[in-house]
């Protein structure tokens, strides 16, 4: 079992990822977008959804630092253990905060604005289960294990995940981890793997080359390519 | 000198008599699907009047277009790059459906399934958006024709801004209220402030013929585009999250067909052909410091085709022999730089569209021989143009960011074809002086009236087609292979792909285009041979 969750997983998530963004980067480009309900709801999403990307831009901050900055760096540099957990403490409550109020305040308009709920699909529904289990679960870990000096993750998850990368998984670190870090570490994984087959995809369209283009962007047609285009190959058209 | 060429729109209003004709053929064609109910790449909205969406010209809401920064250069309205990328989260300009009006349909199955009882029973109306009953409360032509004007002509941010100069100018009374229609579709602006806001660079301009398109494969829903247009013609699918918006019929063009708009237009308003301008100076002519003096700016950015030099430069960047030809032919370049009597919409939004409109000549003549004067006679037309019923400075407002000059010149030159050419009908010597008086020659007379009141499909639309050399390939290329309801995914198979409606690849729907001039060679040649030359 803990190699299954903590030597097999972790890499069946990555692949699923990867698979699952050129699957839809080839056969779905037309499929790939953020599927916005802003046009039928306004006033609660220009407040809702600030906070939630935000705080959830924190979080995974809070994470990349957590899991892949070394105890030893930070010791080196002056940081003891209390003043990294008071810091990952407030710091990752307030950003984990500022999520759960987000993704709640979004939740309850998805449910009561009929539009909003009427353009949910099944897929949708799935992954706001995930995101919120996730969330939540990543939030009671923390929280309940917040006095004294906390759990200190950095010595058993932390070199577990870094160690994911050399492809030789330090599975046994994970064995003795309390089980709601497991839980919400093995949902975090599920979530993972999740996205590029759900609207979280967007996540990988961040469109920061806006900064670098010109404003106006000019194109020329293909002259090799006139009319429309050739199907390409896929998997849709089999029973055709 | 960087020229480039760019098809381009003008609308005679003073023809447009409101039918709506090209909105329901543009409709039918591009727009009747689910996620596109509300959308309407051409509407007709009469004026005074607040348009669709509702107030869509009022910019310090809607922030739409550019304007100047405190050093004098171009920036988006809506804010810069980062400000943007800072805000992409949440977009607090975007319309909602409800701005431009909830879409609706009938519950007609009631009609036929309801049980037996004391009362008939109705088809009640369902809104599309929520799937629930709904009371219709607005539409996109609510106020067609003046309807409500009391109510809601103030609301017209052109008549807010006009009530603060000359409040007696506009009047909503019934015997004293004026009105015209306003055709509209996208502008393909020279300087387009939606491509400018697109942070995935999936909208562009296309460099063959100035069309602005958007990247169906790149659009990710960021909707800064819809804030970015001021004219509000870039529209968002809420069934497939991405934005869409007038093609100006780009497949009809690319093989020398006219768009649905121009060819179903009832009054025979619209006409087509390319103009030559220089991408160099749109820049610093979209920068001109006085809102004034941007017609006259984007004026200069066109280039003249009978110029031998234009035409070399032309050639060089690799611009098209027979575009060059029919820049020289086009009846868009005639009316806006030759005869100038087109104007731009809304030039002070720095977008330079390219969609100009003739100013409507009111009905005038009528009012002056019911005053007992000659309605026809030119000094009686010019004095009358001040006191036309359709304020000049409504429509300066529209046209001229306000400047009543170009108006008043394009209206005179209106009013001095009319009385030259009564003159000639009647067979009467025509008075040299009034055509002088606005600047042209007799034969620029005739020649404008011809395009303008002859108006002959040919002299209206003067289209290249995408390459002569492959517009055989075009037309076939064109063509499905087999019927298109052979296969999943042709028109009225439906189905959803996995991620909500439209998602995963689908072919494109397959249309038939018959060329026009293929057409026409093939209906009045002789031989069959001359048929199938192309």
């Amino acid at each position: 079992m803990t190699t299954l969750l903590w030597g097999a997983l972790p890499y069946i998530a990555f692949a699923l990822l990867v698979a699952g963004l050129v699957w839809r980067y080839r056969y779905d480009k037309y499929g790939w977008t953020t599927r916005s309900s802003q046009v039928y709801e306004s006033r609660l999403l220009n407040i809702a959804s600030p906070v939630f990307h935000y705080g959830i831009l924190f979080v995974l901050a809070g994470h990349l630092i957590g899991l892949f900055v070394p105890m030893s760096w930070t010791e080196a540099i002056g940081v003891d253990e209390h003043t990294y957990h008071l810091f990952s403490l407030y710091g990752g409550t307030t950003a984990g905060a500022l999520a759960v109020a987000g993704i709640g305040l979004l939740v309850f308009r998805r449910r009561t604005r009929a539009p909003v709920f009427r353009a949910t699909t099944a897929n949708d529904k799935a992954m706001y289960v995930l995101l919120l289990g996730a969330i939540v679960l990543g939030m009671t870990a923390k929280l309940s294990h917040a006095s004294g000096n906390g759990y200190n993750y950095r010595e058993t998850i932390a070199p577990w995940a870094r160690s994911l990368f050399t492809l030789r998984p330090k599975t046994h670190l994970m064995a003795d981890v309390p089980v709601l870090f497991q839980v919400h570490a093995v949902i975090g994984m599920v979530l993972i793997a999740f996205v590029p087959y759900s609207r979280l995809v967007h996540m990988f369209s961040a469109p920061l080359q806006y900064l670098f283009r010109p404003y106006v962007v000019y194109r020329r047609r293909d002259p090799r390519q006139l009319g429309p285009r050739p199907e390409r190959r896929g998997w849709e058209r089999l029973g055709g | 000198m960087r020229p480039m060429a760019q098809i381009a729109m003008v609308m005679n209003l003073g023809k447009c008599i409101g039918c709506h004709t090209c909105s329901v053929t543009c409709k039918q064609a591009w727009t009747n699907r689910r996620g596109m109910e509300y959308v309407w790449f051409n509407n007709v909205e009469t004026r005074p009047g607040q348009g669709c969406p509702r107030q869509y010209e009022d910019q310090e809401k809607w922030r739409g277009g550019w304007e100047l920064n405190r050093r004098g250069s171009l920036r988006l309205k809506a804010g810069g790059r980062l400000h943007k990328l800072a805000g992409i989260f949440s977009n607090p300009r975007l319309p909602e459906i409800k701005d431009y009006y909830e879409p609706w349909t009938y519950d007609y199955r009631n009609l036929t399934d309801a049980p037996l009882g004391d009362d008939y029973p109705v088809a009640r109306p369902v809104s599309s958006i929520t799937g629930k009953p709904m009371k219709i409360e607005w539409s996109s032509n609510w106020d067609d024709n003046l309807a409500g004007a009391p109510a809601y002509g103030d609301l017209d941010p052109m008549v807010e801004r006009l009530r603060e100069q000359a409040s007696d100018k506009v009047r909503f009374s019934y015997e004293q209220t004026f009105m015209f229609y306003l055709p509209r579709i996208c502008e393909h602006c020279l300087n387009p402030a939606c491509v400018a806001s697109c942070p995935s660079g999936a909208m562009y301009k296309r460099a063959e013929d100035g069309i602005v398109l958007v990247d169906q494969d790149h659009c990710r829903g960021w909707r800064m585009c819809v804030t970015g247009c001021p004219y509000k013609k870039v529209y968002f699918n809420h069934a497939t999250g991405k934005a869409e918006k007038c093609t100006l019929c780009y497949p009809r063009l690319e093989v020398g067909l006219p768009t649905v708009c121009s060819e179903t237009c009832v009054g025979r308003l619209r006409y087509l052909g390319v103009v030559l301008y220089d991408a160099d100076e749109v820049t610093a002519a979209a920068s001109v410091r006085d809102e004034k003096d941007l017609y006259q700016a984007q004026l200069g950015v066109f280039l003249d085709p009978e110029d031998a030099g234009v035409r070399t430069a032309c050639e060089r960047a690799g611009i098209p022999y027979d575009w060059i030809e029919a820049a020289r032919r086009s009846p868009v370049h005639a009316l806006i730089s030759r005869y100038r009597v087109a104007l731009p919409l809304h030039p002070e939004y720095r977008t330079m569209p390219m969609v100009w409109y003739i100013p409507p000549l009111s009905p005038v003549v009528d009012a002056l021989s019911e005053s007992g004067h000659d309605g026809e006679d030119a000094a009686n037309l010019f004095g009358a143009i001040d006191t036309l019923r359709i304020p000049l400075e409504y429509l300066a407002e529209m046209f001229t960011a306000g400047d009543t000059a170009p108006v008043r010149a394009s209206l005179e030159k209106l009013a001095a074809m009319r009385s030259h050419m009564r003159a000639l009908n009647i067979g009467e010597e025509p008075d040299t002086s009034v055509a002088a008086a606005v600047g042209m020659a007799p034969q620029e007379i005739e020649s404008m009236y011809r395009l303008l009141a002859v108006a002959k499909y040919e002299d209206r639309y003067v289209i290249p087609t995408a390459a002569v050399g492959d517009a055989r390939r075009l037309e076939e290329s064109a063509l499905p292979e087999g019927c298109s309801l052979e296969y999943d995914g042709g028109p009225g198979m439906g189905g959803d792909g996995p991620f909500g409606q439209d998602s995963g690849r689908r072919s494109l729907p397959l249309v038939s285009v018959e060329n026009f001039h293929g057409l026409r060679r093939r209906q009045t040649s002789d031989d069959p041979a001359d048929a199938e030359e192309i």
